[in-house]
């Protein structure tokens, strides 16, 4: 095998992942594109490269989780490994930021938002060192980026559904990574945090970082994201989504389920009671 | 002997050992509490038979030491088993937790009938403890000043009863181990996923806590009794955190709580029988356990009627409000 790309965020190699004997997994090869210099890009040199939005999609129980995961060592491989930026998980641990999904901790925690960022910035402190004013002061600055810096002093249960996540994501932000993985960011949040958090990925991927989120809404994959990874337990597709977030794929990745709930929309679309719903709510 | 030299010897040194096995166990019940992981408490102090009897077996005496070493080797066993248990097996961890606890104490039955049936190991002292048998002549000669008196410091000192030595030496230790990863605690409880995302190995941490709580309850036992352990592992921490949303805060809360309930347990055991004329006292461990138990449902029951207060309170201010809106509009 020839030696790995040290500018490919994300290399997947023939992993199979198994839980209970049954593979959630199988297979999966992937590699995500690396940012384009801006040059290539059609800008200036000297400016700064575009890193890409990355969604992985699949229905439920396709592996999108297990996948972000695996690649973290977070659960046991069967078979195959990961590589970030040609190297193996421990050796760039500071360069990789991972946002887990919002039910994954009790938020009942008796500690603040900003204790929580904090946390993002524990590896820089290693073991012993304290948490310093400094990595305070940073702190604050990421929730600022977030649009809840007047949240900081709140304990972690008093935040709705989309500050929870926000904290979450300003903890990721923390860590400064040229590769953040996020599992589901988008979920169960409010319009606003969408659109908050929505800007704030963009402005990252312009500031040469690559971004994988696992994403369960295909009706904003192809606004929201560049690339895509199709998901079924293996691989269906992998590429940029207007020529990967084919009709045939999702056919193939969804397999019935996706007709029957595209044929009721159709249905109820031809006689017009979509529309009338959509109205009636209003 | 004067009421002093009393005091001196039998009193303060049992006061003192209550005190300490309480604020040890009250500021470990603070993590136990927010890992969701309370009966890992009552597991460990059982899990440690086998290790005790097997340190032991391996030494000969009863050493105070390698019964710590072997307490916390059990603990992180214990630990480790309970975690493979849920890990592997998809076993609920407070089953896993029921499954090793029990079989950890038979083991160490076990052990304890074939091995080592010359220890001396008596069933109702791991229960109760024995508050009442911890005592220090040398302090109490020196305080009184009468013949014999202990000349230094340093010879009071040496003549400190082991029991209250091993929980100032436990208290020490754990009160450094938990300050200085008191961040990586904190963040491994919350997200251990994070914690091994960022290269903290949860597992690791899991070790060391279990080991810590297994040398608490070691160090505890032998004064206060298993029981009180137990009390003093959920009581405080779960009174503090009725008061506060504060981790940091509730630690301080704990360890007060705790000081309260042993000084205040200690005394009451003593005097409280002499309201009724009767000259025993009670059973200075029991006496602690439930005066904690009994802070516990006051702060519950202060809460309670706070909640229900500050609601009418708002559902005054919305009936104002609406009011304000209706004359407006």
């Amino acid at each position: 095998m020839n030696v790995p790309d040290p500018n490919c965020p994300l290399l997947v190699r023939d992993l199979t992942v198994s839980y209970n004997k049954r593979p959630v997994l199988w297979d999966v090869d992937y590699a995500a594109p690396a940012p384009t210099p801006a040059v290539a890009a059609g800008g200036k040199a000297g400016e700064p490269s575009r890193g890409n939005l990355i969604a992985i999609v699949g229905p439920n129980g396709a592996g999108k989780s297990t996948l972000l995961k695996a690649a973290l060592g977070l659960v046991p491989v069967t078979m195959g490994d990961c590589l970030f930026f040609g190297q193996a998980i421990d050796r760039v641990r500071d360069r990789i930021a991972y946002v887990p999904q919002r039910e994954s901790v009790d938020w009942d925690f008796p500690v603040s938002a900003l204790d929580v960022v904090a946390m993002g910035g524990y590896r820089a402190l290693g073991w012993l060192r304290p948490v310093d004013k400094a990595t305070r002061v940073r702190a604050m600055s990421c929730l600022d980026r977030v649009r809840i810096a007047d949240l900081a002093g709140r304990q972690i249960g008093q935040l709705s559904g989309g500050q929870q996540q926000r904290v979450f994501i300003a903890r990721a932000l923390m860590q400064d990574a040229p590769l953040y993985l996020m599992d589901e960011p988008f979920a169960g949040v409010d319009a606003a945090t969408e659109r908050a958090i929505l800007t704030l990925l963009r402005t990252l991927r312009d500031r040469a970082a690559t971004v994988v989120c696992v994403h369960h809404d295909l009706h904003t994959v192809g606004n929201y994201f560049d690339h895509v990874l199709l998901l079924n337990s293996r691989v269906i597709a992998a590429g940029p989504v207007a020529t990967t977030l084919t009709e045939a794929n999702l056919q193939i990745a969804y397999g019935g389920r996706l007709t029957l709930l595209d044929r009721a929309a159709d249905a109820l679309a031809g006689r017009g009671l979509a529309s009338g719903a959509g109205e009636a709510i209003r | 002997m004067s009421q002093m030299e009393l005091f001196w010897t039998l009193d303060f040194p049992a006061a003192a050992s209550a005190v300490l096995a309480s604020v040890l166990c009250a500021v470990l019940g603070c993590f136990l509490l927010v890992r969701r992981s309370a009966m890992l408490g009552d597991a460990i102090s059982h899990a440690i038979l086998p290790g005790i009897v097997g340190s032991f077996l391996l030494v000969g005496t009863r050493s105070t030491w390698a019964m710590l070493a072997g307490a916390a080797v059990a603990g992180v066993v214990t630990s480790s088993l309970v975690d493979l248990l849920h890990r592997r097996l998809k076993l609920e961890r407070s089953a896993a937790t029921g499954a090793v606890f029990c079989t950890m104490f038979s083991l160490g039955v076990i052990m304890l009938e074939q091995g080592a049936r010359n220890v001396d190991l008596d069933a109702d002292c791991v229960l109760y403890g024995l508050l009442e048998g911890i005592n220090w002549p040398a302090l109490g000669k020196a305080a009184g000043g009468g013949a014999g008196a202990a000349s230094g410091v340093a010879e009071v000192l040496a003549g400190a009863p082991r029991q209250l030595v091993t929980l100032a030496v436990a208290l020490v230790v754990t009160v450094l181990v938990l300050a200085s990863l008191y961040k990586v605690m904190l963040l491994a409880s919350f997200d251990a996923a994070l914690a091994d995302a960022l290269g903290f190995r949860s597992r690791v941490i899991d070790m060391v806590f279990a080991a810590l709580v297994a040398v608490a309850a070691v160090a505890s036992f032998e004064a206060v009794g298993s029981i009180l352990v137990v009390a003093m592992l959920v009581c405080p921490a779960a009174t503090a955190a009725q008061c506060s949303d504060r981790f940091g805060v509730r630690i301080w809360l704990a360890m007060v709580f705790a000081v309260v309930a042993a000084v205040g347990g200690y005394v009451l055991a003593v005097h409280l029988p002499r309201l009724w004329g009767s000259g025993d006292s009670v059973l200075a461990s029991g006496m602690i356990a439930t005066l904690s138990g009994l802070m516990l449902c006051a702060a519950v029951g202060v809460r309670v009627v706070m909640m229900k207060l500050r609601r009418a309170g708002m559902r005054e201010a919305g009936v104002q409000h609406e009011g304000v809106g209706g004359a407006g509009g």
